[in-house]
């Protein structure tokens, strides 16, 4: 009896976890070397990486060729969409960490800093936001919402869109539409990584604002840098994606992969808007 | 690509894959989850011995005042390994361990939803382990800010700090894997037939902690990448001077830590709900009310974070707030209390060892319990803070809860995993010994907190010198019992009566009707579900 052939997939022993365990060692303890300037770090790390890519290449490499060779049923693809939301759930509450930490020091830190109560050690230092912090001497220019920021949401909103009519091409089974899809939704987020990476420039070298710039520093280049550090992932799983289209895979009805990026895409798009009405805006 | 596993339908036992690895290969590249929770479990008890050995050099400190043995700082360092190693690497372990183990077996499953993440999510723990433990011997030692790691100390600690965060991380990574996988299973891999409100009570606590832990593990991870950033890299997150407050770690922290009680609690709760029907030979009672008592917890978990944090300077408004939410939590935690006492009335009772475990958890935590209501007072609380009642109080609910359950749970399915039965009068010296010493240790920390000595200092008053004394004996008698448990352990496994399917008269649900020990492999097709069974 073919376990395939019935309700469960229980795939064979494989070493691709321990190599993972071993990658996110070198990681972590490269990281920790490097951050307090010990010499081997920066090469514990690179090591790490090269493992961790290699780990994911082979790993995922071999999920595709199982659901290409039809051992996902669907029983199995209702798992993966479970275990995507679930993620997607995880990945929300790190980053409502991080807006924690922005309302946290926007509605109570800083006013409390300017408080009566504080007059006597920061006797000069006003509520008004943006704000680095009573101990902040130089000058800096807070990050506009009108310019880069409004095209980037403006950017991020119609790859949405655009990824959406690729699915639509997916499920009608028109390719042509599904690549055209893809490749403008994957230029749509290469164009927002590039002008989020000429704002950063721009930042650190007219507005004099840096990931040093006080608290408002902190929660700018925190939230944004993770946010972009999303949208890297997710366009390089779009470029994945692509890849596999051209490759032939995904049917109208079986094609999660493309599904759970997508989400991931739009996740990520949500994101942004948060970000931009809360870092941005107000 | 490997070839496919082709299943016999009928055999009863594992080997049956000539091209599985062998030796350490096996272990280390299994799919199995029995295998899986096997080495999750063994983890677990070798992080409980680590773990223990760091409390007894804490109590061996503590058995006089003045310095006798450690440094202050090497105390400081033995006090937060200690609280992270028993955390993460001990209880939370262990349970999952369970989880892997039994709630396949208990919805009729053939083995977790993605069984290779689950042999990831185990691998994770030795590097996090490794690092945990490496860094007592780097430079400036192991993190010394106790396990809450309270910036700004952890601001200025060094490169001990980076690895504990980094651990962190790990650990984080592990535990929300293993939670998809677990929720995952739950809410897709039931036997048909097998509706949620008909799912053993173990799934119950188990899907909403595999929830909580999705939830806040993340709020873990962001808090200590923003204490990471203020250490290496200038941001002012907790850096008043730039506009941050060290407050705001606590209220992060704290957003994490108190789902985190639950998360270690709730599966206990499960564990003690399987036992005592079991053994009083009666249905759970209220089996629906233990749903939406489970559910509750975890609800008002999220809401009762500062009731941690009275004394931090918060006003008035919000600590009568943080108050009222947190004797809130006894409604629910009581109607479990009292449907577990309820499950007992008029049953056919027998005390065996998990029962006696279930027991002790239930007195104990109950104890556990009340403590917290009194520091949920903040009026009290202002007294009580960074005291030893609060260790006390939270003793009784980690170990006299959780350890407790642990062991209620291995002793109650070690059959089902070995084959054999434990050697019964063993096992009740086991309980005993725990329970006598374990309240030796504690009971009198209740004392000296109420009289005033401080928590995570080495040197204490000369009047607190006797309790002291008391507890540090009780400490080293209950450690030294633990050797027992082993010993009973490695004795099931390698000899003893051979079990039954189901060894326990009043047992109910569907991991009791596969042979003991278990097969390799089980459920590769769905049961048939009955009316009787799948109700714990």
């Amino acid at each position: 009896m073919n376990q395939q052939a019935s309700r469960y997939f229980v795939p064979d022993p494989s070493h691709y976890p321990l190599v993972g365990s071993v990658a996110l060692f070198l990681l972590a303890s490269g990281a920790a070397l490097w951050m307090n300037k010990y010499a081997p770090g920066p090469y514990v790390v690179l090591a790490g990486f090269a493992v961790l890519l290699f780990m994911l290449f082979a790993w995922f490499g071999r999920v595709i060729g199982e659901s290409e060779s039809g051992k996902y049923n669907k029983q199995v693809d209702f798992s993966f969409r479970w275990a995507m939301s679930w993620f997607i759930f995880s990945e929300v509450m790190f980053f409502a960490a991080f807006f924690g930490a922005l309302f946290y020091v926007r509605v109570l830190a800083v006013p409390d800093l300017a408080s009566a109560e504080q007059q006597l050690l920061w006797p000069d230092f006003s509520t008004s936001w943006p704000s680095a912090g009573p101990k902040f001497a130089e000058q800096f220019t807070p990050m506009h919402a009108v310019g880069i920021p409004l095209i980037n949401t403006l950017l991020l909103l119609s790859s949405g869109a655009t990824l959406t009519w690729a699915h639509w091409g997916l499920l009608a089974g028109k390719r042509d539409q599904l690549k055209l899809g893809l490749i403008l939704t994957i230029a749509l987020g290469l164009l927002f990584i590039s002008l989020q990476a000429y704002e950063y420039v721009h930042a650190y070298e007219e507005l004099n604002l840096k990931l040093t710039t006080g608290v408002y520093g902190s929660t700018f280049f925190m939230l944004t840098g993770f946010h972009g550090l999303h949208v890297t992932i997710g366009a390089t799983m779009l470029l994945v994606i692509f890849f596999r289209v051209m490759a032939g895979h995904f049917k109208p009805d079986h094609h999660f992969a493309f599904e759970a990026v997508a989400w991931y895409w739009h996740f990520v798009d949500v994101v942004w808007l948060c970000l931009f009405v809360v870092v941005y805006w107000l | 690509m490997e070839a496919t596993h082709v299943h016999g339908a009928g055999h009863a036992h594992g080997g049956d894959h000539a091209h599985h690895p062998k030796g350490i290969m096996r272990w280390i590249t299994t799919t199995n989850h029995k295998d899986i929770g096997t080495m999750y479990l063994w983890f677990s008890f070798t992080m409980f011995l680590v773990g223990g050995v760091m409390a007894l050099i804490l109590r061996a400190e503590l058995f006089q005042p003045g310095l006798q043995f450690v440094e202050p700082e090497f105390f400081n360092q033995m006090i937060t390994l200690h609280g992270l190693i028993m955390v993460f690497g001990a209880i939370m372990p262990a349970f999952v361990g369970f989880a892997n183990w039994m709630i396949p077996l208990m919805i009729g499953a053939p083995d977790m939803a993605f069984a290779r993440m689950n042999n990831w999510s185990f691998w994770l723990l030795p590097p996090a382990g490794i690092l945990l433990t490496a860094s007592m011997f780097v430079p400036g030692g192991a993190a010394g800010t106790g396990w809450t790691l309270y910036p700004p100390l952890s601001i200025q600690m060094g490169i001990g700090m980076d690895m504990a965060i980094f651990a962190i991380h790990i650990l984080g990574m592990s535990s929300i894997m293993g939670s998809i996988n677990i929720v995952t299973t739950i809410l897709n891999l039931r036997a048909p037939g097998m509706t949620l409100m008909r799912m053993p009570m173990f799934c119950w606590t188990w899907l909403i902690t595999g929830y909580l832990l999705i939830a806040v593990m993340p709020v873990l991870a962001g808090a200590v990448t923003m204490l990471l950033t203020d250490r290496h890299f200038g941001t002012s997150f907790f850096n008043a001077a730039g506009g941050g407050d060290p407050v705001l770690f606590q209220h992060i922290f704290w957003f994490f830590g108190h789902p985190e009680v639950y998360i270690i609690a709730l599966p206990a709760f499960g564990v003690v709900s399987h036992v005592i029907p079991a053994f009083a030979r009666k249905p759970l009672f209220g089996y629906t009310s233990m749903v939406y008592a489970i559910a509750a917890i975890a609800l008002i978990s999220f809401i009762v974070w500062a009731h941690h944090m009275y004394v931090v300077g918060m006003p008035v408004a919000g600590q009568l707030y943080f108050m009222y939410a947190t004797i809130l939590i006894a409604v629910p935690t009581g109607v479990k209390v009292f449907n577990w006492v309820a499950t007992m009335w008029r049953g056919s009772l027998t005390f065996e060892t998990p029962m006696l475990f279930a027991l002790g958890f239930l007195f104990l935590f109950t104890i556990g319990g009340f403590t917290g209501l009194v520091l949920s007072n903040t009026a009290v609380d202002v007294q009580l803070q960074d005291t030893y009642y609060v260790v006390a109080h939270f003793h009784y609910v980690m170990v006299a809860g959780a350890l407790f359950s642990a062991f209620a749970a291995v002793y109650y399915w070690l059959p089902k995993w070995t084959g054999h039965m434990y050697d019964e009068t063993l096992g009740k010296w086991h309980f005993w010994l725990s329970f006598i010493f374990f309240n030796i240790a504690f009971f009198p920390q209740h004392f000296l907190g109420l009289a005033g000595m401080p928590r995570r200092i080495p040197d204490y008053a000369l009047q607190f010198t006797d309790f002291n004394q008391v507890s540090t004996i009780g400490a080293f008698g209950f450690g030294l019992s633990q050797l027992l448990f082993l010993y009973i352990v490695l004795k099931t496994i390698r000899s003893g009566e051979k079990a039954a399917a189901k060894p326990w008269e009043g047992a109910t649900g569907l991991e009791w009707t596969v042979p003991s020990p278990a097969p390799y492999h089980t459920f590769e097709e769905p049961p048939v579900l009955t009316e009787a069974k799948g109700h714990a």
